[in-house]
């Protein structure tokens, strides 16, 4: 099973240097249909940097980087629209890619936002805004959706929905997410793997094997390897090999 | 009543205002009129050039602009001061070389005022040609790169990350302006080209809310200033080029006005 998933990204040993400065070195790792790759780390760590070099921004890196789909949608960390250029909510929705009328709306209303279909993006408060970036996101149906802080200034509920809706997304059009995110709770609860950046890889696997690394007890602290206990429900029943279920 | 110069200018006139309209959308929208205005500046070398080597002088001045977009590219690499200070010292330097090379040029006679300020009452069936031919070439470009471009100018990073080469984009805009620039310094002037890409753009700024519309409005906009300067420049005998930008001026007051209703009634 495991193998028939699409590699759609993969990203070896790469790094960039600014002014002779090493922003972030030394980074592996493959997103494949349907997966969640997570990047987490302090400020500074080069998590955006990491997708910037994922998707080809950087003109000079080392390292290699193998896109295997060109069905890509972007969430960048910070976006800011100039007053002198009128665009409403409608016309951002089109700007890498031609959409139906149907297609934006759905877009839109996944998201929580068509009532600001015909609104200026620049009267939108940060946490709409938000919404409209994921929903131009997700809207071209990508094979590859990388998110660099997608809901910075959404309201705590709006939060968890969009995790969900982020979830469902990775596990119904079965593309793969490679996601920046602050937040351990949902990085550590929906996600397939977890790399913990600072310059470089300090440790990487599944969240389970991330929390109980020591360099990850070391740069976020002992409350923040507890995280995991929170999500991890006692199981009632065991698995036999055959795939049956055993009722305790 | 009309005479026949009058109509090349009103015609010449005309084609200039279609292609700055949208293009100078694009400039405001980018942030370019600096550079618009350091590109102008530039076509006087490009003339003097022209004169010196015997070159068509549209060709010579696109030619040269080109050159200094180039070289403004080196620079940015060389230096860390900021892009006002590069352009600035771009366009008054090219300004400057130019004039001293006039001054070498003694058995050439050179209107040295009509370049500055443009003769639009001087048109010829070539430059009416040229304006019109360049011009609907420009605008098929425009029209073909619209999305990638406009996407480019939102965001580079995004639009890089979504397969739309933004560098490609961003090139050939640069060579579109360096193009303007070339098939209307004769008419507008030096001094007053940058005004004709972007007083049109910014009134439409002031009265749209999509870029499309913007676009347009920038358009008619163009033209209205056009056809107004001409016509008062033929009433009370003022130079053409300085009427028509006064024109602009005037209309862009006029929509601060309607703005400040609009946002009003809103309220």
């Amino acid at each position: 099973m495991e193998n028939k998933k699409k590699v759609l990204l993969k990203v070896e040993n790469v790094g960039v240097s600014m002014n002779d400065k090493s922003l972030v070195k030394g980074v592996s790792f493959e997103v494949k249909q349907g997966e969640i790759v997570t990047l987490i780390g302090p400020n500074g760590s080069g998590k955006s940097t990491t997708a910037k070099i994922a998707l080809g921004i950087y003109k000079k890196i080392d390292g290699k980087v193998k896109t295997y789909t060109n069905k890509i949608g972007y969430v960048p960390q910070k976006i800011s629209i100039d007053w002198t250029l009128p665009i409403r909510v409608s016309d951002f929705m089109t700007l890498t890619e031609e959409l139906t009328q149907d297609q934006i709306n759905i877009a839109l209303n996944l998201t929580g936002v068509e009532h600001l279909k015909n609104k200026s993006l620049s009267n939108l408060s940060g946490g709409e805004f938000q919404r409209v970036l994921i929903a131009r996101a997700i809207s071209k149906q990508p094979e590859l959706l990388v998110l660099d802080e997608p809901v910075q200034g959404v309201d705590f509920k709006g939060e968890i929905a969009l995790y969900e809706l982020i979830k469902k997304i990775s596990d119904k059009m079965k593309c793969g997410i490679l996601l920046i995110s602050h937040d351990l709770h949902v990085v550590m609860s929906a996600t397939d793997y977890v790399l913990c950046l600072n310059g470089h890889v300090c440790c990487s696997g599944t969240p389970h094997h991330v929390v109980q690394d020591s360099k990850y007890k070391e740069l976020f602290g002992d409350r923040a390897s507890n995280i995991l206990s929170l999500y991890e429900h006692k199981h009632d029943h065991t698995h036999s090999p055959d795939g049956t279920i055993d009722q305790k | 009543m009309l005479d026949d110069f009058f109509i090349r200018a009103l015609l010449a006139g005309i084609g200039i205002a279609l292609i700055t309209g949208p293009i100078g959308c694009f400039v405001i929208w980018r942030r370019l009129s600096f550079f618009a205005g350091t590109l102008a500046h530039s076509a006087l070398l490009g003339v003097t050039m022209a004169l010196v080597f015997e070159l068509n002088i549209a060709l010579s001045v696109f030619l040269i602009s080109a050159v200094i977009a180039i070289f403004l590219l080196q620079l940015q690499t060389k230096t860390n001061l900021p892009n006002d200070a590069l352009l600035g010292l771009l366009a008054h330097s090219s300004l400057a070389i130019g004039l001293v090379i006039i001054g070498f040029l003694t058995t050439i006679r050179f209107d040295v005022m009509g370049l500055l300020f443009g003769d639009i009452l001087a048109v010829s069936q070539n430059d009416l040609l040229l304006i019109w031919g360049g011009g609907l070439f420009i605008l098929i470009i425009l029209k073909i790169i619209w999305k990638p471009l406009f996407a480019s100018t939102i965001n580079y990073d995004l639009a890089k990350a979504e397969g739309m080469n933004p560098d490609r984009y961003n090139a050939i805009f640069t060579i579109l302006m360096a193009a303007i620039i070339a098939i209307s310094i004769k008419i507008v002037g030096l001094l007053l080209i940058t005004g004709m890409l972007i007083i049109p753009a910014a009134l439409a700024r002031n009265i749209s809310n999509n870029p499309i519309q913007m676009a347009l409005l920038s358009t008619i906009g163009g033209l209205l200033s056009i056809l107004i300067g001409l016509f008062s420049s033929l009433e009370f005998n003022t130079a053409s080029g300085p009427s028509i930008i006064t024109a602009a001026l005037l209309l862009f007051l006029i929509s601060l006005i309607k703005t400040k209703k609009f946002s009003e009634l809103k309220k």
